[in-house]
C-alpha cells in the first residue's frame, strides 16, 4: 500500500555547542502532504537540508527513497527543494530559471509552468535581482509545482506573496497534487491558511518533534473552556490542561482531548463557553515559552 | 469549515444534509473527492475519508469507473438516524438554557408553538 519515502532515526545536527536537531525520529509516507511546523529556529530548515543532502547530520540515519540522500544522484533527482531565499546567478532572468529547470527535474511540465507564470503575473524577461520579494517567491513556487518531483519541499515559499497569490498557490497545489500525487512537505508560519491542505503534521520545537499526527486527529482535539473560575476548574479537573489564563473570577483553560456530547451538555449546565482551538492556536500553546506541552503528545501516543 | 470537528466528518454531514433536504436525490451522483477537495480547499485524502464514511454507512455506493451515487433508501435511513439524535443534539441544550432562564416546560412548549406559527 503506502510506501515510506523518508525514514529518519536519531537524526541530529549540532553547530558547535548548539543542537539544532536533537535525535529526531520520523517517517514520511508516499503521496501525502505534510506540514512541518514550528517557530523560527526550531530546526525545520535544518531537517529539510539534511533530507535533501545539502548538509550532513552529526548523528542518526536518513533514508530517502531507500538510500542516503547525499551523493546519490538517483535520489536527488527525485527531490525538489524550494528554499526560503533562493539565490540565483546575477545575470539570470526568470525565463532562464524555467529553461534550466527541466535539466534537473525529469517530470518538469513546461506548459504547467507557463500557466503558473500567467497566474502569478511573473515578468520573465527581467533580471531576477530586480524582481520584488513576492515575484522572487513566485519563481520558487512555480519551480516547485511544475517540477512535479516525487518529493517536494517548500520552505516558507511565500515571503512577500500577496493574499491572492497565496490562494493561487494553494489552489494549484491541490489541483496538481490530485492529478499527480506526490509527497509534499510544506514548512510555514501561516498555519491557519494551510491547515486544511495538510494531511499530516510534524511540529518541531527546539530541535525535537513535539507532535507527529494526522491533521484530522488534531483538529478539534483541543478546546478552550471559559467561564467562572470555580466552574471551569471543576470541569477541567481530570482533563489534560495545555493552557491556562484568567482574570479575577474568570478563567479560560485549554484542554486536550475531544469532548463528548455528554461533556458539552455538562459544560452548558455549568454555564461554560466552549470554543474550538485552531491549529495555529494549538501550536502556539504547544510551542509557547511559558509551557512545555510535550506531555500532550506522549499521552496520545501511549 | 468549523474548527472544532474533523473536516471529513463535516464533508460527510454536508452530503447527508443535501440528501435529507432533497437537493441530492437517491440515485444521483455526488461530486468526486477531487471536486470536493478543490471546492472546499482541503486535502484530497480528507475528502476521500469523508466520502468513504458515507460508503461505509451505505449512504452512497461506488460504481467502478463512473463515480459515487446516493443509494436507494439513504434518505429514510438518514432521517431515522438524525431523529434518534434529535433529543440529545437539540432538546437537551434547549432545556438546559431554558432552566437557566427560569423558563419551565409548559412555558417552553408555548414558546415552541408560538415560534412555529410565526415562522
Amino acid at each position: 500500500m503506502t510506501r515510506t519515502v523518508v525514514r529518519a532515526s536519531g537524526l541530529t545536527k549540532r553547530y558547535g555547542s548548539f543542537t539544532a536537531v536533537d535525535a529526531v525520529d520520523f517517517s514520511l509516507e508516499e503521496n501525502r502532504i505534510y506540514g512541518l511546523l514550528g517557530r523560527n529556529g526550531a530546526g525545520k530548515t535544518t531537517v529539510m537540508q539534511m533530507l535533501t543532502g545539502q548538509i550532513f547530520p552529526n548523528g542518526g540515519e536518513i533514508e530517502v527513497f531507500g538510500r542516503a540522500p547525499a551523493e546519490h544522484a538517483d535520489v536527488l533527482r527525485r527531490i525538489c527543494f524550494i528554499a526560503e531565499s533562493q539565490r540565483y546567478p546575477d545575470s539570470f532572468h526568470a525565463s532562464h530559471v524555467l529553461k534550466a529547470a527541466p535539466w534537473f527535474f525529469e517530470n518538469w511540465d513546461a506548459a504547467f509552468a507557463e500557466r503558473l507564470v500567467e497566474d502569478f503575473r511573473l515578468p520573465l524577461n527581467r533580471y531576477i535581482k530586480k524582481l520584488s520579494r513576492g515575484q522572487l517567491s513566485a519563481v520558487g513556487v512555480i519551480v516547485g509545482l511544475a517540477s512535479r518531483a516525487p518529493l517536494t519541499f517548500f520552505d516558507e515559499p511565500y515571503l512577500g506573496l500577496d493574499a491572492v497569490a497565496r490562494q493561487i498557490f494553494y489552489d494549484r497545489l491541490l489541483e496538481d497534487y490530485a492529478a499527480h500525487p506526490r509527497t509534499i512537505v510544506l514548512s510555514t508560519h501561516l498555519i491557519d491558511e494551510v491547515a486544511n491542505l495538510l494531511e499530516h503534521l510534524l511540529v518541531i520545537d527546539q530541535g525535537r518533534i513535539l507532535l507527529d499526527r494526522d491533521a484530522d486527529e488534531v483538529r478539534g482535539s483541543a478546546t478552550t473552556v471559559a467561564g467562572g473560575r470555580a466552574a471551569v476548574e471543576s470541569f477541567v479537573a481530570d482533563r489534560a490542561v495545555i493552557g491556562r489564563e484568567g482574570i479575577g473570577g474568570l478563567a479560560s483553560v485549554t484542554i486536550d482531548g475531544r469532548l463528548s456530547k455528554a461533556d458539552r451538555i455538562e459544560a452548558a449546565g455549568l454555564g461554560l463557553e466552549l470554543a474550538p482551538v485552531s491549529l495555529q492556536q494549538l501550536i502556539v500553546h504547544m510551542t509557547g515559552t511559558d509551557l512545555r506541552a510535550g506531555s500532550t503528545e506522549q499521552e496520545v501516543a501511549a | 469549515m468549523d474548527e472544532s470537528r474533523p473536516i471529513f466528518l463535516q464533508i460527510a454531514e454536508q452530503v447527508e444534509n443535501d440528501i435529507i433536504d432533497g437537493s441530492l436525490p437517491e440515485g444521483s451522483q455526488i461530486p468526486s473527492t477531487n471536486e470536493f477537495a478543490a471546492f472546499l480547499r482541503v486535502n484530497p485524502a480528507t475528502a476521500l475519508k469523508g466520502v468513504n464514511r458515507l460508503v461505509d454507512d451505505g449512504i452512497v455506493e461506488k460504481r467502478r469507473g463512473i463515480g459515487m451515487f446516493v443509494t436507494q433508501g439513504a434518505r429514510t435511513r438518514l432521517i431515522e438516524r438524525r431523529r434518534a439524535d434529535f433529543a440529545t443534539e437539540y432538546i437537551r441544550p434547549l432545556i438546559v438554557e431554558a432552566e437557566k432562564l427560569g423558563i419551565d416546560i409548559d412555558e417552553l412548549a408555548g414558546l415552541l408553538r408560538a415560534e412555529r406559527i410565526n415562522s
